[in-house]
């Protein structure tokens, strides 16, 4: 599994990020978590809104920090 | 009901006496206060469902194929109800621009966001009343749709860095929320925002209520009243550099109108502080060059002094 935080490095995209580390880190498993900060990346995923999180290529949100439990749903 | 609960407040719990300074002001502060944080945390709330309806990508959906000026008109009202952070100006400009939206339309929707603030709304509701709230916002309105096609028609497209233009946007899965989720969402912004704006607004509130209690009647008759006709020009000036906290300002303009100050160059002041925004501009840097920052900027600022002026006229 691969998760990306989509985010050209903002307050939220780091908060993002940490919350993404925290999920995996309760979740016990082993996950690629990765930055993604290029813009021209960032728009091939089809959004407009940053930060943004995508699961194997799938985004699951974006414009938003969703919180640690919400992410630890996604992973299970 | 909220007056009757800060009178109990001071006059019973507090036992302080009625008819004293320090009763009066207390009284006043504790009544703006739960006030502004009711209507802080309902209509946050309202706006933020509102907004789970209008996530970016369905405002270019809705955008796509208008025409200049209802382009232009329907850019700055998605400019309110969609959500928007300084950190998704570029995605969203590159987005719009991508799409094929003229960039003035892009600059409508640009100005309006910021410009048009539900903190700043709330707060003008709260201490000024609805009319001045529902100024606000229809001034916003018409000034991103002004400075929008004035952008447009001064053919700006070569200050866009070129990059812009090559890059290929995908297509995104993401499904509409379910009602849950939309309630979660509004609670977490609610939460979020006020978490942001409540010391600044208490700050606010307390200097609101320390100027209505002791700086002189005349003292912002002298300075910024209607006899210095460069009051609104200085009071935008001031307040470009204040971005972003509309939450503490607006206490303290209410209680300086209240010693002179004219509603219009409050408006304006009040307005510059919201629409033009120092992070913004470094952040739109990667998209525009700073030239185009710089025209941006000056045909905004120059808007809220018109509009400043006007409204010092007929208010």
């Amino acid at each position: 599994m691969k998760i990306e935080v989509l985010g050209m490095g903002c307050s939220n995209c780091n908060k993002l990020y940490q919350n993404v580390l925290e999920a995996v880190k309760q979740s016990g498993k082993e996950i690629h978590v990765e930055k993604v900060e290029d813009i021209q990346k960032i728009m091939s995923y089809g959004i407009l809104s940053t930060p943004a999180l995508a699961i194997d290529g799938v985004v699951k949100v974006a414009g938003k920090v969703p919180r640690v439990e919400e992410i630890t749903q996604w992973i299970r | 009901m909220l007056k009757y609960f800060a009178d109990t407040l001071v006059y019973q719990v507090m036992n302080i006496r009625t008819g004293t300074m320090l009763g009066e002001a207390l009284d006043f502060f504790f009544y703006d206060t739960m006030k502004v944080f009711f209507l802080l945390v309902v209509i946050i709330f309202g706006v933020a469902i509102i907004r789970s309806f209008f996530p970016p990508e369905r405002s270019r959906k809705l955008l796509g194929h208008r025409t200049e000026y209802v382009g232009n008109f329907l850019a700055a009202c998605l400019g309110i109800v969609t959500p928007f952070c300084s950190c998704s100006a570029v995605p969203m400009f590159i987005g719009f621009v991508e799409s094929g939206l003229p960039l003035g339309v892009t600059f409508s929707f640009l100005i309006s966001s910021p410009t048009v603030n539900e903190v700043a709304m709330v707060m003008l509701w709260g201490l000024f009343g609805w009319k001045i709230a529902l100024i606000y916002v229809s001034t916003g309105v018409i000034i991103a749709f002004f400075s929008g096609i004035l952008i447009g028609k001064l053919k700006l497209e070569h200050l866009v860095e070129d990059y812009v233009y090559r890059i290929k946007t995908g297509e995104s899965a993401m499904t509409a929320p379910t009602w849950i989720e939309r309630f979660a969402y509004a609670r977490d912004y609610t939460r979020d925002i006020i978490g942001r704006v409540w010391l600044f607004v208490l700050i606010g509130i307390g200097l609101g209520a320390w100027i209505h209690g002791y700086v002189p009647m005349d003292f912002v008759l002298k300075y910024a009243g209607p006899g210095n006709p460069f009051a609104v020009l200085i009071a935008v000036l001031i307040g470009i550099p204040l971005y972003s906290n509309a939450a503490g300002t607006i206490p303290i303009i209410q209680a300086l109108v209240e010693k002179g100050l004219p509603m219009g160059t409050a408006l304006a002041f009040m307005m510059s502080i919201v629409a033009i925004s120092t992070p913004e501009m470094i952040i739109l840097r990667k998209v525009i060059k700073p030239k185009l920052i710089a025209i941006f900027t000056g045909i905004v600022a120059v808007a809220i002094v018109i509009v400043g002026y006007l409204f010092n006229a007929i208010l």
